[in-house]
């Protein structure tokens, strides 16, 4: 249970194509992060497999079965949103035994399945209390509780942790990462924040414009990115990525190179440039070093204890073996062998 | 800040205020008065029917004429029937409009509301003779339908602002928890839109109650509500201020008091969702 397979799916809303026909398959248990920037389609796509809306065109296959003409409360999917979309009217026990009581199961089940989740949700003292009477990371509890009760083939997670306030939403992000680790079943999350989809995923889908950009493990696509897209998409701070002449010098049209793989260095290194603005996160610093090679500052992470004085003359080297080359359409290029 | 407003000031604008509600609350009061009144005094001079002594004689008088109770629970019928009628059809018209809009939505809704402003004696013919020939004339199902369909397009335009105002996201996430369509509205939508159902459901009995044009040409006597109760005392025979006057006073008291005890929630139901 919980294997879904889009074949050709795409989406116009009017004259716009939101989604270009894609294919993507999504394995059973597999935590599937949407990431792209917005207006990239991940809800649209989401939405798409949920049967919020329908396909312009192409199919939705769950577990192997045809469901694009399925209705959504057919498809044995639940969905958490990123406003909750609890019932405002009903207690936080029949938020969450709403969906069993529409499949009509036993009422002492019902009871059984809620208190479960309750438990699982530390929800246990708020089952009486209406969702107004919540804080936001207890709402979205609440609607996780919704999704879980009903034992669904996959869930759908609707940039679930936006509306928390930072500290909250790392809490969370944990609790999700645990509930899958427990539930083995598939999770499509869909979110903006790179981070989240780095540390959540199992399998990264980076969307933009409607297009799959690229599919892989976060390492995979932190390492091999397979485009100057998904290159500075992916890794916080951003990939430094470098034209011209510099660039040449590899036989690239642009190369990248990650802030913890440049070398600095007060001395001696291959690029000559002055510090900017200094970064203090304590365990790391980051400077950005305004270099002859490119016209925007280069981002290089260093050690925390490290301090330079905004001005001061530095010499960057990047490790040549952890050098990214891209070609004039923005495609990775091979290593040479 | 407040604005600053001088004691003298704010006095004068709470007169000038009570001085214009008073004028219009003032026939109602008249018509109040006149009903305690005998016939002889009610023609009097207004100081002398003032001064001069009360009398219930003007409601047993009434009493007696016609059977109160007969024209009251014809009302009571026809405008809790017809609202409830509307309610039927308005609520899923309503769900339609405010969550699936099609291309022509606005169209058909300003096109609904432009029904009324047709003037009903236009097609007053038209349905009588409907009516006649279905044999409804003069029955509290012809009237339930009637006033239902003439209240029809407030109903709808009201559950239709209600409606917008709840997220779209609680009914797809009712869908994804495996509702249909119909655990949908029944479950999840009408909970949530009580508020403005309630004062929809309010205001158009109300409007029900005092409708006097269609309920006074279709009905003669079975089915005659309290609006034709009233009508019966402004007779040929002379006009008997002491006994119209009662009559009004005993056709408007139910739904005055209703009104009353429900303005809280009127209030509150014709402005819900504007103050989050």
């Amino acid at each position: 249970m919980g294997q879904i397979e889009l074949k050709q799916v795409s989406k116009s809303f009017g004259t716009v194509e939101v989604i270009r026909p894609l294919d993507l398959s999504i394995e059973e248990g597999e935590f599937v992060v949407f990431v792209g920037p917005s207006g990239c389609g991940k809800s649209t796509l989401l939405r798409l497999i949920a049967g919020l809306e329908d396909v312009t065109s192409g199919a939705v296959l769950i577990d192997g079965e045809d469901a694009t003409g399925t209705a959504p409360a057919k498809r044995g999917l639940a969905m958490v949103f990123q406003s909750y979309a609890l019932y405002p009217h009903m207690s936080v026990r029949k938020n969450i035994a709403f969906p069993l009581r529409m499949a009509k199961l036993d009422k002492n089940e019902q009871d059984r399945r809620v208190e479960e989740a309750a438990r699982v949700l530390n929800l246990g003292d708020y089952l009486d209390r209406r969702p107004g009477q919540l804080s936001g990371g207890q709402r979205q509890r609440v609607a996780i509780g919704r999704a879980i009760v009903r034992e669904p083939a996959a869930f759908l997670f609707d940039e679930p942790l936006s509306n928390l306030d930072a500290a909250l939403r790392v809490g969370m992000r944990l609790e999700i990462s645990e509930l899958h680790k427990r539930l083995r079943t598939t999770m499509i999350y869909v979110t903006h924040d790179q981070v989240e989809a780095m540390t959540m995923a199992d399998k990264i889908v980076v969307l933009q414009a409607g297009v799959i950009e690229q599919v892989g493990s976060p390492l995979e696509l932190y390492q091999r990115p397979r485009n100057l897209f998904v290159a500075g998409f992916i890794g916080s701070p951003r990939m430094n990525l470098i034209e011209g002449p510099e660039a040449a010098k590899y036989d690239a049209h642009t190369i990248g190179i990650r802030p913890e793989h440049i070398e600095i260095s007060e001395s001696q290194g291959s690029w000559k440039g002055t510090v900017g603005l200094s970064e203090h996160l304590g365990a790391d610093t980051f400077f950005h070093v305004q270099c002859a090679v490119s016209p925007t500052p280069i981002t290089v992470r260093a050690p925390g204890e490290m301090i330079l004085k905004y001005g001061a003359e530095v010499h960057l080297t990047p490790r040549t073996q952890y050098l990214h080359r891209f070609d004039s359409e923005g495609l990775r290029k091979n290593e040479p062998s | 800040m407040a604005r600053a407003v001088s004691t003298s000031r704010k006095t004068f604008n709470t007169a000038i205020a009570g001085l214009l509600g008073f004028v219009m609350f003032f026939p109602v009061l008249w018509i109040v008065i006149l009903s305690f009144k005998s016939e002889f005094d009610a023609i009097r001079s207004p100081l002398a029917i003032l001064t001069s002594g009360w009398t219930l004689e003007s409601y047993g008088a009434v009493q007696a004429r016609s059977d109160y109770f007969k024209h009251f629970t014809n009302s009571v019928v026809i405008s809790v029937g017809s609202t409830f009628l509307g309610l039927l059809i308005a609520v899923p018209a309503a769900w339609s409009m405010a969550f699936v809009p099609a291309k022509r939505t606005r169209g058909v809704l300003m096109w609904m509301l432009s029904t009324k402003m047709l003037p009903p004696v236009g097609v007053l013919v038209p349905i009588y003779l409907i009516f006649r020939d279905l044999g409804i004339l003069d029955t509290n199902l012809g009237l339930v339908i009637v006033l239902m369909l003439m209240n029809l397009p407030i109903i709808i335009w009201m559950l239709y602002t209600y409606f917008r105002e709840i997220p779209g996201e609680i009914l797809e996430a009712a869908r994804m928890d495996g509702a249909s369509l119909r655990d949908e509205v029944l479950y999840v939508l009408t909970p949530m839109a009580v508020p403005g159902i309630a004062s929809t459901v309010l205001l158009n009995i109300i409007l029900a109650w005092n409708e006097a044009f269609w309920t006074l040409n279709l009905t003669a006597a079975r089915a005659a509500p309290l609006t034709a109760f009233i009508a019966s005392y402004s007779s040929p025979e002379g006009l008997f201020y002491a006994k119209l006057s009662a009559a009004s006073v005993m056709a408007i008291a139910p739904i005055l008091i209703m009104g009353w005890f429900s303005q809280k929630q009127l209030v509150r139901g014709l402005t819900f969702g504007a103050v989050k």
